[in-house]
This record gives C-alpha cells, structure tokens and sequence, in this order.
C-alpha cells in the first residue's frame, strides 16, 4: 500500500511537471490563434513544430547542426588542450601563478565577442572565425578551475603524501591532480555552454555557416514559424550538451564532500 | 636578507614585472612587425586616446551602457522574484522546472533574432535580450540560495513568529545573497557580451556597432581602440561588482572564516 | 501549565515507520525548572519541537494554559543547540536580539529597553554592537538567550544549549540560566545529555527511555537553594539523584540489544 501511495504521489509530480510545460504551449497557441499575439510574429506552436518537423527532413538542416556542433567541438578540445596544462604548469608553482596572475586577471574580463572583427578581419567569415571565438571564451573558465583545483588541495592530504616519502612528482600525480579533476570537470561544464554561445554568435553576427546564420535568414526571410523552431533546436542542443556535462561532472564527483548526502 | 623575505620580494617583483614585460613585448613587436592586421600599440593608444577622450563617449558609450544597466536591472530584479517564488514552492519548482531548464539551455544570441522580430531595432529590443539572458543566472542562483537556508534560521523565525515578507527581507534573502551575487557575476559577464552583439546586428551607435563598423571600413586601430575599450569596460564593471559583493556580504566572508577557525 | 498528554511522534510510513515517541505525558507547573534527561537519540529534540509548536505530533497533544498547541505560540521562547546557526551572521547583537520584537508593537523606546536588558542580564553589555562571527561559541549562545528573554516569554524551552561549549563555559552558562529564570520569573524546560546538568539546574528531572521513548520516571530533586557549581556537587544528595538517573537510563538500555 505504501507503495502504491508513493506511486501515485510520484505521479503527481510528474503530472506538476508536465502540467506546467503543456499550460504554456496550449495558452501560447490560444493567443496566436485568437489573435491577442499578433500571428506574424507570434506563430501557433503547432505551425512552430510542423516547421520543426520539416525542417527534420531537409539536409540543410543538418548540415547547419553539425556545422554548429563542429565549431563546438573543436571551439572546447582546443581550449581544454590550452587550458588544463596552462592551469596545471601555474597551479603547481607559487611563483609562476604569481608572475601571470595580473594578466589573467586583466584578460579573463574581456568579452570575447569584442574579438569579432579581429576574427573576422583575420579569419575571414569562415570555421576559422568560429573556432578562435569559441576558444578565447572557452579558454577562461577552463583555465580559472583548473587552478583552483590545483590550489585547493588538502594539506592534511599532501602532509600525508610527505610523511610517506613520495616525490614532488608522485604527489602531484597521485594527490594534486585527482584532487583536480571535479574542478576541471565543472570547467568543461561550464566552458561547453561558452563555446556553444559563441559558436552561434559567429554564425549570427559573421554569418559562419550554421544554425545562427539560418536563425537569422528565417527571420530575414520573413518565416517566424521556422525562426522559433530552429530557437527551439539550439535550446535542446544546449540542454542536451549541458545535461550530458552535469551527469559527467557527478560521476566524477561522487567522493567529493559537495556531493555527499546532495544525491 | 632572510630568504622568505627575498622570496617574498621576487613574487612581487614578478606580479608587477611580468604584465608590464607582456606590455612592452606588445610594444616593442607591434612598432617592429608593421603588420595591417596589429598595428603599433603607441598608434593603437593615440587613436583610443582621440576616439574615446572624450568624443563618443555621449554618443556611444553612455547608450551601450544605459542598455547594458537596464537590461541587467531588469534581470536581477525578476531573477530574483521569480526565483525566491520558486525556492519556496516546491510545487510551483516542479510546475517552472522544464520550462527554466530550456529558457536557460538557449545560447543566448539565438534570441536576438527573436527581439528584433518582434521588437524591432531599437533600445527595447536590445534591453529586452540582455534582461533576458541574464535572468537565468540570477534566478538558479536565487532558487538555490532560498532552497538553502538553515533549517535552524526558519526554525527561529517560526518560534519567534516571524513570518510573511518580513522573513523574506531579514532571514531568506540575507541568507540567499551570497548566492544571488554569484548569478550577478555570471549575469554581468553575459549582458555585456548581449549588449556588444546585440549593436553588431542592429544598430547605428554603440560600442559594438563602432567597433564593427570600423572593421568594415578597414580603420583598424580604431578596431582596436574599441576593442581595448570594451576590455577595460569589462574589468571595471567585474570590478564594481566585486567590489560592492565584498562591501555587502562583509558578514558572509567573516562569518565563513570564524567557522573555518 | 504546560501539559504533555500521549504525545507519540511516528517518522515515514509503510515499513520503513519509526517510532520516535510513544504515549509521552508529563507536566510542567508555573515558575518551574524541568529537566529533560534520557540517552543519546532518544527524541529529546523531538519531543521538545512538539511542545513548541515546530513539529505536529502524530497523535497526542501538547496544552499551553489549557490550549492545544498547533502552531508555536506566543509565550514561548526557544534556545537551539546550534547557535551558530540560529543567530543570522548578517546581523549585529543587537539586531539579533530585536528581530523577534519588531512584530510585537512595542515603541521604539521600550524595544531597546528590551534589548539592552536582556544583554545586560547575559553580561554581554559591551558586546552589543559586535556581529556573532565576532563572539565565541559560549558568548554567542548567551546572545541567543539574551534574544529568549528580550521576547518576555512565559516559559522558555532549551535544546542542549551547552552541548558543543567547553566545560569551564558551560558551568558559567548553567548559572546564568539559573540566574535570569528567577529575574525574569520563567518556566523553563531544559532539554540535555548530561545527568549531571539536569541534576545540578532542574526543580525536577524527566528520565526517558530509549525509542520508542516514554517517560520512564519523574523525579523531584530537593536540592537546597542558590545552586553551587561546587557546593552544590559536593552533596551526598547530589550524588544519590545522579547515581539514580544513571541506574534509571542504564537498566532500561540493558533490556535492549545494544544500539
């Protein structure tokens, strides 16, 4: 019984949930519908979803997504090959965190999209364009966790390291660097949505081949039905990479004290 | 000399020397290399110096930043209203929920093609993009913030029969601020990048639409100055900022390290 | 005064259920000192949310001058275990300690009245202005007892408040509370681990048993008055009452397998 009980309550929260999703969809199609949002910039969600599913079937569209996953891609590995060295090689030494610890600080503000006519001046419109963007803005977060979690090592912990006579080297790879890897863990989290932002930014602004560049023709071209649909795409790209992070980033968190009793 | 002062002097030394040894690398290379692409920084600091002291700061500088400040008031205020409505319902938690994580999954530029659909092209489009992009920041931070209060403060406030918005103001949002600065920070970073992009697209005035615009018409250092521009605008503003967290939360960095103690 | 009558407190449901309290009774008379001994995990802090009003009880009631209490009343004041966390860090002592006056209309005057009395009384006068981070662990709890009194309850309930103070603090602290009860003329109900504590401050003391806990006995101690730290301890009577709440909590621990 009780657990019938949980069950049906279980139910209920689903039931919130999706309650809550199909509100919003079903008032947004009555007020276009009816005419309180003007039609032409306030498209019914179902036109919205029909173009969605056209779209599906047009190879346009994919090559648009895979452009802007590529520029992902490559946007965060080439960061992350930059950064997560870059961090360990100031985060195991005083003197070397100190020596550039103005300069981070001075660059890390910048918003990277200032860098848009330089990349486009250098790189042309192309991938080239999208990749430097992404990794200016990808390279900061990465770089700022990875020392962090360098420098917040347990002492007890690196005492313990000493008192059984390991070598500077063993202690960093046996108790620095798994100490390390949450952090990088949150960085790589956190500089994936960067990248994707920028990423879309290119498209938009430069006209880098991709799902901005299309975001912003349909809207050029008139088709708000498809303009929501192809917002609606980036966002579950977004949640879909962000979501793929986070379950990463708690795996390999489960021992750390932030995680314990969190679930 | 000892030699944990001798070290001591070195770290300082090098904290200083290295960024000013970056600078006049820059210097040295940009005046040496000729290159069209980076022109010579002493040009590039002549040009910021003409451009920006104090020319265009009316017509440029003070729009982008009465948008970026509008958009980004607008943000915290909601962010922070809808956020404390969600922390302390669990059932409006659950209602909100999907509809948050999406709202804050889209990369952000995908929505100014959406503002100037429906807003068009003015000002009310770009506050309006900034707002919302910062909005998801502010508001997580605000959720968890308010999901996070001591059980033993609301324990307190319910013993001493305090209650409805003078709970809020005294005992949920004091608690919660620590936590609403950190989506501020993330915010603050995110409406500057809005407010540059957003005069790259649509616009005749503003930093970016300068900075672009110069770019166009191959005027690379002023490029250059603008860039540089919207470099120190960053720092300062994440300065401010900062600034006013450790001026508020005094309390929250005391209090942190007695416990540590 | 106060009444406790059945009250049984059940956790979860289905078979995961545990049964904190069970058919519980007691009362406490006006102006009364009672003490709440048992062992560790018993429900003490339970039992002591229920009388405030911070919990519901399962089934049972807790009576306050013969009403039922449903929510936390007004005439209670209640001190925590753990100071640190309910003293808010973003508030001054004295703000601290005016927070729960600000809904009781009183004037202005009258309110820093209050608080400067009750900071007096905890001997906390130059501290006023200090922040609780800024405090130690025994000044901070004399800071949340300072914000009990200011609120002029009738009867003021504590949960282990001296259990994480040192020694030395805690005996300061168990006069001070002797001290202002008889000041402010209030009823208290004092909730600890320690026999001795309960000994050494109660007018009576409650033994508890294990969970699911019942009173196990009530006991009045007739100690003489003012109490001693040292005096007071050195009594045979002082002795005799431990020696019996211990044998009291042992026996009924060695009925049960071992926890």
């Amino acid at each position: 019984m009780a657990h019938a009980l949980r069950t049906r309550r279980g139910l209920g929260r689903w039931a919130q949930t999706w309650a809550g999703v199909a509100t919003v969809l079903v008032l947004a199609e009555l007020a276009s519908r009816t005419g309180l949002l003007p039609q032409r910039y306030f498209p019914p969600v179902t036109e919205m979803f029909t173009a969605l599913f056209a779209a599906l079937g047009e190879p346009w569209f994919w090559l648009a997504t895979g452009q802007t996953l590529q520029g992902w891609v490559l946007g965060l590995g080439i960061a992350a090959l930059l950064a997560v060295p870059a961090g360990m090689l100031l985060g195991t030494s005083v003197v070397r965190y100190r020596a550039f610890r103005a300069v981070i600080e001075f660059l890390r503000p910048i918003p990277s999209v200032a860098l848009v006519p330089l990349a486009i001046l250098v790189y042309g419109a192309g991938l080239e364009s999208k990749v430097f963007l992404a990794v200016f803005a990808a390279f900061w977060p990465l770089l700022i966790q990875t020392l962090y979690g360098m420098q917040d090592v347990d002492p007890v912990a690196v005492d313990t390291a000493r008192a059984f006579r390991l070598t500077r080297a063993e202690r960093i790879t046996r108790v620095v660097l798994p100490g390390a890897v949450p952090y990088v863990a949150t960085g790589l989290r956190i500089s994936s949505s960067v990248a994707l932002i920028l990423a879309v930014t290119a498209e938009l602004v430069i006209g880098s081949p991709g799902l901005g560049r299309e975001i912003n023709a349909a809207r050029v071209g008139g088709a708000a039905d498809l303009l929501y649909a192809l917002i609606i795409v980036t966002g579950l790209i977004g949640w879909g990479l962000n979501s793929m992070f986070a379950a990463a980033e708690r795996r390999v968190l489960h021992w750390h004290p932030s995680q314990r009793g969190a679930r | 000399m000892n030699p944990a002062r001798r070290r001591r002097i070195l770290l300082i030394a090098l904290e200083a020397g290295v960024p000013l040894a970056v600078l006049a690398g820059w210097w040295v290379w940009s005046v040496g290399a000729d290159s069209f692409y980076f022109p010579a920084l002493p040009t590039i600091l002549t040009t910021f110096a003409d451009t920006w002291l104090f020319e265009r700061v009316g017509s440029d500088v003070v729009p982008s930043l009465a948008r970026l400040a509008a958009g980004f008031g607008i943000a915290v205020v909601a962010g922070v209203a809808i956020g404390t409505a969600l922390g302390l319902s669990p059932v409006a938690r659950r209602v909100a929920g999907p509809l948050v994580e999406f709202g804050r999954a889209v990369p952000p530029p995908a929505l100014l093609p959406f503002g100037m659909l429906v807003l068009g092209v003015g000002d009310a489009m770009k506050v309006f993009v900034i707002a919302v992009v910062c909005l998801w920041p502010v508001l997580l931070n605000t959720v968890d913030g308010v999901r996070g209060v001591d059980p033993t403060m609301l324990d307190t406030a319910r013993v001493y029969g305090i209650g409805g918005l003078e709970r809020l103001r005294r005992i949920v949002w004091p608690s919660a601020l620590p936590q609403v600065f950190a989506g501020m920070r993330t915010s603050l970073s995110l409406a500057l990048i809005l407010m540059v992009i957003s005069e790259m697209v649509a616009s005749t005035e503003g930093i970016g639409y300068f900075v672009l615009e110069s770019q166009r018409s191959f005027a690379i250092a002023e490029m250059w100055s603008g860039i540089v521009l919207l470099g120190v605008l960053g720092y300062l503003l994440n300065a401010a900022l900062a600034l006013l967290e450790r001026r508020v939360l005094r309390w929250h960095r005391a209090a942190l390290a007695s416990a540590l103690r | 005064m106060l009444e406790v009558n059945g009250l049984s407190k059940t956790y979860g449901e289905g078979e995961r259920t545990t049964r904190a309290l069970a058919e519980l009774s007691f009362t406490v008379a006006e102006g009364e000192f009672v003490c709440v001994v048992g062992p560790s995990g018993c429900g003490k802090t339970t039992l002591l949310r229920c009388m405030a009003g911070l919990l519901p009880p399962t089934s049972g009631s807790v009576s306050l001058r013969g009403h039922v209490v449903a929510g936390p009343p007004e005439q209670v004041g209640f001190v925590f275990q753990e100071y640190s966390r309910s003293l808010m860090p973003w508030l001054s002592v004295r703000d601290n300690i005016a927070l729960p006056l600000r809904h009781k209309r009183l004037g202005k005057a009258e309110r820093t009245r209050l608080v400067e009395e009750a900071v007096e009384s905890v001997g906390l006068t130059g501290f006023i202005d200090h922040f609780p981070w800024e405090l130690s662990g025994g000044m901070q709890q004399r800071v949340a007892i300072a914000r009990a009194l200011a609120y002029e309850p009738e009867i003021l309930l504590m949960d282990e408040p001296f259990a994480s103070v040192d020694a030395q603090t805690r005996a300061d602290l168990e006069d001070l509370v002797l001290r202002v009860r008889k000041d402010y003329g209030v009823t208290v109900v004092f909730v600890t681990h320690d026999i001795d504590e309960a000994v050494y401050l109660g007018d009576r003391v409650v033994v508890l048993t294990q969970p699911p806990t019942t009173v196990q006995e009530v006991l009045a101690v007739n100690l003489p008055e003012p109490r001693d730290q040292v005096e007071t301890k050195e009594l045979p009577e002082f002795a005799h009452l431990r020696a019996h709440v211990f044998r009291a909590i042992k026996r009924r621990q060695e009925l049960r397998p071992a926890t």
